[in-house]
């Protein structure tokens, strides 16, 4: 063998084995496969669009302006200025935090009730489709039959006026004083079977020795509720509340279809805020500065949810 | 021989489809993204778009056709991505943006070429000095009256004049009844009611909130007429619930005979005949204040059209801009729509129309169209901005006064973004 063909050998035995992956790293390299297109698909639908509004609220003008230039926080620094951010932040914080715990107490009731042997299970099962219904509509719907419920000339009036509670027409969502109430009143109505379900599925599954040890013990109903329902469904309780307290701080379109943030910016929340800079008054960047800000607060709360779900 | 054939044969279907191919890319295609499709008689839009586009041979119409608001949306992304529709239908309150991003192009040049005759056009839409948008249907906003409540109180003629409509609209008033004078939707979804219902008193008597292109809203008719509505409010005549009222809940309460006397669209004419054929009502001009003589401005919202900035088409585009404010097509797209021509040679066909249309049209005719929030700045903010400071005047937390120099502050901070 010439010394030119030993050469051509070896050097194609060097390309072959540089173009084969060794066993180890394949293996090492599968689960990456595995993992790419939900990891590209992240990127796109998430990070992406991130990254982008994360882009935009360092920009003067963004979208608005074809030389749109890079101006640090100036956007953080206007919309950290302006009242009525801070005024939404107030009552973004009393929307979510009254709307997460009535969520919790009615839909723990319901669900007590529901799971209940006392309760006839005809009449369970009818309760159960009642309760249920609130989920069934979309924001709009909700909108709309609480529109019409809380209108000055609307049946809560006439009833309230009817049992002599009320004087006068009650003007619910277009009173200062009394429209966030109103407000997060219809969000509850919306929001508790999400917890019934969860808390009955929970209270199923509570095994009833459990009850049967406490009775034994000489436990009253009040005392095996507060020592072992409660510390049973606590890890359920935990994981929704968390859930619903980011889902609740991002509302848009039952406050956009019942007061758009009025009167007098009194229901005004992050995410109408955040809207109006956009759509409104063409303020991109103010805008997306306003969204990071609900961002970093949802990602507080992720923080604690993960770190829950982890621990258990 | 046979391969001499072959490749006669082969030439000749090249040739074929080299030129239908050089047909094909000769074609035109005008994208075109408006409201008004929805909003016509099924297939009306389209048969004038099949007219157009046998009379321009090589141009083919796509229309995008949705919601307003959903169109809105998708013109503000457009424009942001530069992938706006070749022909843009818009709204007088986006204008102004519109124009100042570059999405929309001037129609001067276009129109220059084509020896364009402007004055057959009702109103040009300019910002910058620009020429961006033509008003190519008007909706005008008359006063509603129900006449069977207007009887039933003793009004026996239409109120010409702000003391009148104040006296009608108490005699109309009894709340035990759930009856009301007069309805006004404030709500902050859509801020529109400003524009409609409150700003439309001011340019009905001649008046202006603008000086030389700039906010003047704390001139005598701007507060006079702030002083005016809330005197309305004080007697107790405007149907509760303002604030959170939009403007299909004031067309709801005049339907069901709740309110005696509202400002809305023409459009709504047939809606409120389908709503309650029982309600027997009438238009009139909106009144103006006591002794004003003058033309009255009649506010209006208009199907707007312009050409985008960034098409590779404008010659084609605006061939279908002319095609459409021409006399005749103008005529037959309005009396399709129960609006009012943009062309003033057009002569719109309300024969099968409601007979209010007729009506209407005299009182269009001898007014003028007045709407001063079309082509400002950032529009609806501005509306909002003033619906936000007149609810604090309604709330009690400001005079009249207060809330037309806060609102001035505000605009202008706005108009010099």
């Amino acid at each position: 063998m010439s010394l030119a063909n030993e050469g051509l050998i070896v050097a194609r035995t060097k390309m072959r084995k540089r173009g084969m992956l060794s066993y180890k790293t394949r293996k090492r390299l599968t689960p990456l496969f595995y993992v790419a297109p939900a990891t590209f698909l992240f990127c796109l639908l998430m990070l992406f669009p991130m990254i982008t509004v994360l882009r935009y609220s360092l920009m003067d003008g963004a979208i608005m302006k074809k030389d749109a230039a890079f101006i640090g926080l100036q956007n953080y620094e206007t919309i950290f200025t302006d009242p009525v951010f801070w005024q939404s932040v107030g009552q973004t914080l009393y929307f979510t935090v009254m709307s997460v715990i009535f969520h919790l107490l009615i839909g723990l009731a319901f669900a007590l009730l529901l799971n209940t042997q006392r309760v006839h299970p005809m009449i369970r099962s009818i309760l159960r489709v009642l309760y249920i219904l609130p989920w069934l509509f979309t924001a709009v719907i909700i909108a709309i039959i609480w529109r019409l419920l809380l209108d000055p000339n609307g049946v809560v009036n006439s009833i309230l006026m009817t049992l002599h509670i009320v004087n006068s027409k009650v003007e619910w969502f277009s009173s200062t004083k009394t429209a966030i109430h109103a407000l997060t009143f219809a969000n509850i109505w919306a929001g508790y079977p999400l917890y019934m379900v969860s808390l009955l599925a929970g209270l199923q599954g509570i095994p009833k020795d459990l009850y049967e040890a406490a009775g034994i013990d000489g436990a009253n109903e009040f005392q095996k509720f507060r020592y072992i329902t409660i510390p049973q469904l606590m890890p359920i309780i935990i994981s929704i509340a968390l859930l619903d307290f980011i889902w609740t701080m991002q509302v848009f379109p039952l406050v956009w279809m019942t007061t758009g943030g009025g009167p007098i910016h009194s229901t005004e929340v992050l995410s109408t805020y955040t809207y109006k800079l956009a759509f409104s008054s063409y303020e991109f960047s103010q805008a997306s500065a306003s969204a990071i800000f609900i961002l970093i607060i949802s990602m507080g709360a992720t923080y604690f949810y993960i770190k829950h779900q982890k621990a258990r | 021989m046979n391969v001499r054939r072959y490749i006669a044969a082969a030439t000749s279907a090249v040739a074929v489809w080299a030129l239908s191919a050089t047909c094909a890319f000769a074609e035109t295609n005008l994208e075109f993204i408006q409201w008004w499709e929805p909003e016509m008689p099924a297939g009306a839009l389209r048969s004038i778009m099949d007219d157009f586009e046998a009379k321009n041979p090589g141009i083919k119409v796509t229309l995008v056709s949705g919601p307003y608001s959903a169109t809105h949306d998708q013109i503000v992304v457009g424009a942001a991505s530069g992938t706006l529709s070749d022909v843009v239908g818009l709204d007088g309150a986006w204008v102004n943006g519109l124009a100042k991003q570059g999405a929309i192009a001037s129609m001067d040049s276009l129109m220059a070429d084509a020896k364009y005759d402007q004055s057959q056009i009702a109103d040009i839409i300019k910002v910058n000095g620009q020429s961006v948008m033509f008003p190519l249907a008007s909706f005008v906003y008359p006063v509603f009256v129900n006449l069977d409540l207007a009887k039933a109180a003793g009004v026996d003629k239409m109120p010409a004049n702000r003391t009148e409509f104040a006296a009608a609209a108490k005699k109309m008033t009894n709340a035990d009844k759930n009856e009301y004078g007069w309805v006004l939707p404030l709500s902050l979804q859509n801020p529109g009611g400003i524009q409609n219902d409150v700003m439309s008193w001011v340019w009905a008597s001649g008046a202006s909130m603008l000086k030389d292109g700039k906010p003047d809203v704390e001139n005598e008719a701007v507060v006079g007429t702030l002083e005016y509505v809330k005197s309305l409010q004080d007697a107790g005549v405007i149907s509760p619930g303002i604030f959170a009222k939009k403007e299909q809940d004031k067309v709801e309460e005049f339907v069901n005979g709740r309110v005696g006397m509202m400002i809305d669209s023409l459009a709504h004419i047939n809606l409120i005949r389908q709503r309650n054929p029982n309600l027997k009502f009438g238009i009139s001009a909106l009144p103006a204040v006591d002794g004003y003589t003058g033309k009255r401005g009649l506010p209006y919202a208009s199907w707007g059209i312009g050409i985008s900035n960034s098409t590779e088409h404008k010659a084609e585009a605006w061939k279908l801009v002319e095609y459409l404010m021409s006399p005749e097509v103008n005529g037959r797209l309005v009396s399709l729509a129960n609006a009012f021509p943009g062309n003033v040679q057009a002569k719109p066909d309300f024969s099968k129309s409601d007979p209010l249309f007729e009506e209407a049209f005299k009182i269009f005719q001898s007014g003028h169209l007045a709407n001063e929030f079309v082509g400002l700045p950032v529009a609806e903010d501005l509306m909002r901005d003033m619906n936000v400071e007149v609810q604090k005047m309604f709330d009690g937390q400001q005079t009249a006064k207060e809330a037309a120099a806060n609102t001035q502050k505000q605009w202008l901070v706005d108009f010099a973004k």
